[in-house]
């Protein structure tokens, strides 16, 4: 399989781009440093499915398209179906030798936000995975529904002020627990899962090909930055990314065959969450005296997480 | 068959005539908005060579977005690509390893490239978008010390 070669960013800049500019993403969204990514790591032919979501509405804008690969739309809830039925037809015609190329390498990708993928799509994505499509779902996960004005999704994190669960004078902001969607995955048995953030470049661009090269239904989560909805100025995507893997909000590590754990990056100096809630105008509130139970509460959540994730890999079970 | 068609805002393309122009509400199914005139291997075809389509919205721009822009000073850049790899709107042109410059029809002015750039000073700076890049450039900052 003809791949670019990603030893270092040099090299891996030599790609030729298919994600084009002028799509409608806010400036400084990370969907679309996600979605370049993963187009720029492979030579190979892509059906990309994307269902609803900031980045379906935003680059599929009449008449314009940024995608120079095949590219279905389809409902909110759906990306996992369409990429799944265009791969079994696939192999269907290729079975019956009614493709045009049979030897032309291809891959399918679906693309969800968290909002379809946590919740709205979730039925669907758990069908395509258990049915075991040769697919690679990737969710841009930024912790709620973006595109609808920032309501809470289940990939909402404890204390995060969505349009849904406001922080005010009574709450601060989302009482649950963001559901473990990678786990989830993992428990499916998928041979392929990992959570991963594009401040790490190359660790993602890895995951990514390994994903494609994987036979059967991969799953990523990846974070996504969202400047409008998680309050921060649009030149420091980076940065609160940095952030989040630094504070290990967002562990990166991955799960093979649904056992075998890989902790992908460990921070040399591991940052207390508070920077990172700083960092966005989000979790302001929890700034508030009466609110410092709910950062303590989340960085206690994220030691046991920690805690938890070395043992499964030092386990090996 | 019919082909959806917007008569407005070209980058240098052709002009179509209003009767050629279908409305999003005017699109029957079956529509084709192809993102190239002709069949091509997009992964092997460097971008100034593609046959891009007027559906395609490289040959859109967002221009009119910004109120700030990042200007490139060649002569401090390492070509390390940080830039490149994290714009999000594909706007960093690098081909061979170099980096060459901005595109500023795709370029939204988020900042992401100036705050990634390692350079000292910064070979990619923000300047007001009326700013001529002859005037930015004449008002790069010197190197800074490292603090102690
Ligand atoms: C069945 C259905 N319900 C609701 C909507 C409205 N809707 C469109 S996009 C969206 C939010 C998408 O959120 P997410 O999946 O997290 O993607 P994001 O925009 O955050 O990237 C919603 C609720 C819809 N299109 N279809
Ligand atoms: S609202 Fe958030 S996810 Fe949607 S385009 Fe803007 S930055 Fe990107
Ligand atoms: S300002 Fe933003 S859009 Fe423009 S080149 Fe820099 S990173 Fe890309
Ligand atoms: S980030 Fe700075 S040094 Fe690196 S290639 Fe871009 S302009 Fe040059
Ligand atoms: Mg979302």
């Amino acid at each position: 399989m003809a791949i670019t070669s990603i030893k270092n960013l040099k090299e891996f800049s030599t790609a030729n781009e298919r994600f084009e500019g002028a799509h409608l993403l806010c400036p400084g969204c990370a969907h679309s440093m996600i979605v370049r990514e993963l187009m720029n790591c492979t030579d190979d032919n892509l059906v990309i499915a994307s269902n609803t979501g900031c980045l379906e509405v935003s680059t599929a804008v009449y008449p314009y398209t940024s995608w120079d690969t095949s590219w279905i739309h389809i409902g909110f809830e759906n990306a996992a179906t369409a990429a799944s039925g265009a791969e079994a037809m696939y192999k269907a015609r290729k079975r019956k030798g009614t493709l045009k190329d049979p030897d032309a390498p291809v891959k399918f990708v679906a693309f969800g936000g968290d909002g379809s993928t946590y919740d709205i799509g979730f039925q669907w994505l758990s069908g395509a995975v258990e049915r075991g499509h040769d697919f690679t779902y990737i969710c841009l996960d930024n912790e709620n529904y973006a595109n609808t004005g920032g309501q809470r999704s289940s990939a909402s994190p404890i204390g995060a002020n969505t349009t849904t669960a406001q922080a005010g004078r009574f709450s601060y902001g989302k009482k649950e627990k963001k559901k473990d969607m990678v786990a989830i995955m993992a428990a499916h048995g998928a041979p392929y899962v990992a959570q991963l953030a594009p401040n790490k470049w190359k660790i993602m661009a890895k995951g990514f090909q390994k994903a494609l090269e994987t036979e059967g239904p991969c799953f990523i989560n990846t974070v996504s930055a969202c400047t409008t909805e998680w309050k921060f100025d649009p030149k420091d995507t980076i940065h609160v990314t940095d952030l989040a893997t630094d504070t290990l909000m967002f562990p990166i590590y991955e799960i093979i065959d649904g056992h075998e754990l890989n902790i992908l990056y460990r921070p040399k100096n591991i940052i207390p969450v508070e920077e990172y809630l700083a960092s966005q105008g989000r979790y302001k509130h929890l700034f508030k005296p009466e609110n410092k139970h709910v950062i303590e509460r989340i960085q206690k959540d994220i030691d046991a997480k920690w805690e938890y994730l070395q043992r499964r890999e030092e386990a090996r079970v | 068959m019919s082909r959806g068609v917007l008569a407005t805002e070209k980058r240098g393309m052709r002009e179509l005539g209003a009767e050629e122009h279908v409305g999003w509400d005017e699109v029957t199914q079956g529509t084709l908005l192809p993102s190239f005139e002709k069949e091509v291997d997009a992964a092997h075809v460097r971008p100034e060579e593609r046959p891009y389509s007027d559906f395609n919205s490289y040959t859109a721009t967002v221009a009119s977005w910004r109120v700030i822009k990042p200007v490139y000073n060649r002569d401090i850049c390492i070509d390390c690509q940080n830039c490149w790899v994290w714009c999000p709107d594909t706007s960093i042109v690098s081909r061979d390893k170099q980096m060459l410059g901005i595109d500023y029809d795709h370029c939204k002015g988020c900042g992401v490239c100036v705050e990634v750039c390692p350079t000292n000073p910064k070979s990619l700076l923000m300047f007001g978008e009326s700013e001529e890049t002859e005037a930015a450039l004449a008002k790069w900052p010197e190197k800074k010390k490292k603090a102690k």
